[in-house]
């Protein structure tokens, strides 16, 4: 079947343990894996999963967002019927939107989602990070006659269970009803996290805006969400692949550095499909004769003359002679001049460090250098 | 009708048969190079980084990835409402085929096409030269010194002037003599097959060429010599920079190897003079914890795990651990497996180098070409 889904990306997501990261964007702009956005992963993994029709209801900051996003070309969305909406929150002079929840924004769009041509709906955040096609949920979802899908991924062993504090986790039943949803406080070592991706009719979801605007009971649509559950029949979805939540940045930052294991890099980047972004037309990176590079992933454009050990460097970065980075995130533009040295370090874009500067954070409190400072 | 002031038609019918298998499935303008192009990429670029909108391709030879690559123009921002590049293969009339028999013949059977458009300038350029130039500035020399014709030269070496067009000038530029590859040269500065015509001039000579079953159809044979004998106004534009047209295995593997090299005069990390290309979005390139990477131009998509030196490993290239790469150039998903050594050669598109096979070799100068042209295959973004 064609086209029998569209797909909701929600960015109303918390933003305040992004530090600097968050300054200038939501954290669906924050650049992932050396060319990417974070939200790069959710429309791709829409777009592979034959959605032609995504709407992204934005929060903050969305200037730079609208600036990655364009008309939605390079993920083939610029489409006469259907393709990439973007529905912003409207500010009222005398009443500041901060006042209102997400919900206030899906109340004021509902006619486009009750016009909408698809039969179902995918609804998600952007900052789950992970290579889904939903092409097999949606199968499932039909199959088992629920009323609504929540996708999760199962997490076991413990050494995961602070990075997914405070996130959605699946209390389900023995034959994987969902029969809440509740707040994982870090405590269990194996629960079902919430990757906050719902399937659904889309009538089911018009009804529940519809049911949270006249309750007055939901400012947001997670609430609506989840208090629905009780009236409906719910079940899980497992997803095995890699998932890693940007909510803040140390967790951005062990994302970026578990992405130098090789598994993970293909699992995230290539396995489900191609992850697809705004084009730069950087030419082939260029490693000179004093070049170390080491357990590294590297963007276009950049001129390595230095020494680069398991880092990540994104489009346009030099890092120059004598220059150490170590164990850190290097974003777009950034400079690296001669024997400087970074260890731990996540620079955002268009930072300059200047020679001979030693910068060191730690691995569990990178250190965070904000755009376009010079050091 | 539109008019434009000036517009380009290149040259992308050749075969280039010294490339042996690189050109078999594929054109010469549309051969991988430099990590992430094809060779058009340059000429293409330099138009719309001139600001000339309207572009003719005169394609005949193999041209099926030539035509893949440039669809309808969007990574040039040449895919315009108005003008925008058009591919321009030949095509049957009530007389029969009518195959593009010279440079000059394939521009002749396009004037339809330039008619179209009616500009006051045609550039005549080639899709297979390596070079960064503002055709601007040349139009304005042209301008400047009211010529019917400009060439735009370059000076190469002496002992190679045998291999060139070469162009005899007054001290102001103006061509008084063509040499078409003299013996024994009077000067050193080489046609780059760039022509900037004033079209009616250009019109008039190919419909008058078009009668002459003597002519090879050719500009620098037939059309330019023929306008010089004539007394029009033809100058020599001098060029100074990187120019390549690679004719051969060892010349195209210089050319990508020259990349590696600094200030060779080809900078491709101009912000103001960017080179585009079809972006197949593939993720950055992943180095392994026991790679080497030195003197090397490795473009996004390739893994490496091994060893490369002064080598250019094109888009989705594998090198695996143990194995090493030095002075060569490793086509886009061409896999260097376990231990495999391959030394001043090149590495055919999604061809596979076997574990412990050994290519080539250090301590002589011949650039081998290996691997198969029948896996070449199209790699959609």
């Amino acid at each position: 079947m064609v086209n029998r889904l569209m797909g909701i990306i929600n960015l109303s997501e918390h933003d305040e343990d992004m530090k600097e990261l968050t300054n200038s964007r939501p954290i669906a702009g924050i650049p992932f894996a050396g060319r990417y956005r974070v939200i790069d992963f959710q429309l791709s993994n829409m777009v592979n999963s034959g959605i032609e029709l995504v709407s992204i209801f934005t929060r903050y900051k969305f200037r730079s967002l609208q600036d990655h996003l364009g008309p939605g070309k390079s993920w083939n969305l610029d489409r006469k019927r259907d393709g990439l909406y973007m529905f912003h929150p409207m500010i009222k002079y005398n009443e500041p939107m901060v006042r209102y929840g997400d919900m206030e924004n899906f109340k004021n769009n509902l006619n486009f989602l009750r016009s909408a041509r698809q039969e179902y709906v995918v609804i998600s955040r952007s900052y789950m990070v992970t290579n889904i096609n939903y092409c097999a949920a949606l199968d499932f979802h039909i199959d088992s006659g629920a009323d609504m899908t929540i996708i999760y991924k199962k997490i076991v062993g413990g050494a995961r269970k602070k990075e997914f504090q405070d996130l959605d986790m699946l209390n389900c039943d023995g034959r994987g009803n969902v029969l809440s949803v509740g707040k994982n406080h870090g405590k269990v070592d194996e629960f079902n996290l919430s990757l906050e991706m719902y399937l659904m009719k889309r009538d089911t979801l018009v009804d529940i805006i519809v049911d949270a605007v006249e309750k007055g009971d939901s400012d947001y649509m997670r609430e609506a969400l989840i208090k629905s559950i009780p009236r409906l029949r719910v079940n899980g979805y497992a997803h095995q692949g890699e998932t890693f939540c940007i909510n803040n940045v140390q967790n951005f930052y062990n994302a970026q550095m578990a992405l130098l294991d090789y598994k993970i890099y293909y699992d995230l980047l290539s396995a489900n499909g191609k992850i697809y972004t705004k084009i730069k037309d950087e030419p082939s990176t260029k490693y000179l004769a004093t070049a170390k590079v080491k357990n590294a992933i590297i963007a276009n454009g950049s001129i390595i003359e230095g020494t680069v050990e398991n880092s990540i460097l994104f489009r346009r970065v030099h890092v120059k002679k004598g220059a150490v980075v170590r164990d850190s995130v290097i974003f777009q533009g950034s400079v690296i001049e001669e024997h400087a040295v970074l260890h731990n370090v996540i620079t955002d874009k268009n930072v300059v460090i200047t020679q001979g500067k030693v910068l060191k954070g730690d691995v569990e409190a990178p250190y965070v250098i904000k755009k376009n400072s010079v050091i | 009708m539109i008019n434009k002031e000036i517009i380009a038609m290149i040259l992308a019918g050749g075969q280039g048969s010294r490339l042996t298998k690189l050109t078999t499935n594929n054109a010469k303008p549309a051969v991988a190079y430099g990590g992430m192009y094809r060779i058009i990429d340059f000429t293409l670029s330099n138009c719309s980084n001139s600001g000339i909108y309207t572009v003719g391709i005169l394609t005949q030879y193999q041209h099926l990835i030539l035509n893949a690559h440039v669809g309808i123009g969007e990574p040039w921002d040449l895919d315009r409402k108005q003008g925008g590049v058009k591919l321009l293969p030949p095509y049957m009339n009530k007389e029969g085929v009518r195959w593009y028999s010279g440079t000059a013949n394939a521009v002749y059977e396009n004037l339809t096409f330039m008619d179209m458009h009616s500009p006051e300038y045609v550039v005549i350029l080639s899709g297979d030269h390596i070079y960064k130039m503002d055709y601007n500035k040349m139009l304005q020399f042209h301008k400047d010194k009211k010529a019917d014709v400009t060439l735009s030269v370059i000076e190469v070496p002496w002992e190679e002037t045998h291999r060139f067009g070469i162009l005899n000038t007054l001290p102001d530029g103006e061509i008084y003599e063509f040499d078409e590859k003299p013996q024994k040269a009077k000067n050193n500065l080489a046609s780059m097959g760039v022509y900037i015509f004033n079209y009616k001039v250009l019109r008039k000579y190919l419909k008058e060429d078009a009668l002459d079953e003597a002519s090879a159809h050719d500009f620098g044979k037939n059309i330019i010599p023929k306008l010089v004998g004539a007394g029009l106004k033809a100058y020599a534009y001098r060029f100074d920079g990187y120019w390549k047209d690679v004719g051969t295995i060892e010349s195209y593997w210089e050319a990508n190897l020259d990349l590696i090299r600094e200030d060779i005069g080809l900078n491709l990390f101009d912000d103001a003079w960017k080179i585009y290309s079809k972006n197949y979005n593939v993720p950055p390139q992943y180095i392994g914890p026991r790679a080497i990477v030195e003197e090397s131009l490795i473009n996004e998509g390739s893994v490496i795990l091994g060893t490369i030196r002064n080598s250019v490993a094109f888009t989705e290239a594998w090198i695996e651990e143990g194995a090493e790469v030095v002075n060569s150039v490793i086509l886009p998903k061409a896999r260097i497996e376990k231990g495999a050594r391959v030394y001043n050669a090149i590495v055919m598109e999604s061809s596979v180098i076997e574990a412990g096979t050994v290519i080539g070799d250090l301590t002589q100068k011949h650039i081998q070409l290996v691997g198969d042209e029948h896996h070449l295959e199209l790699i959609e973004d």
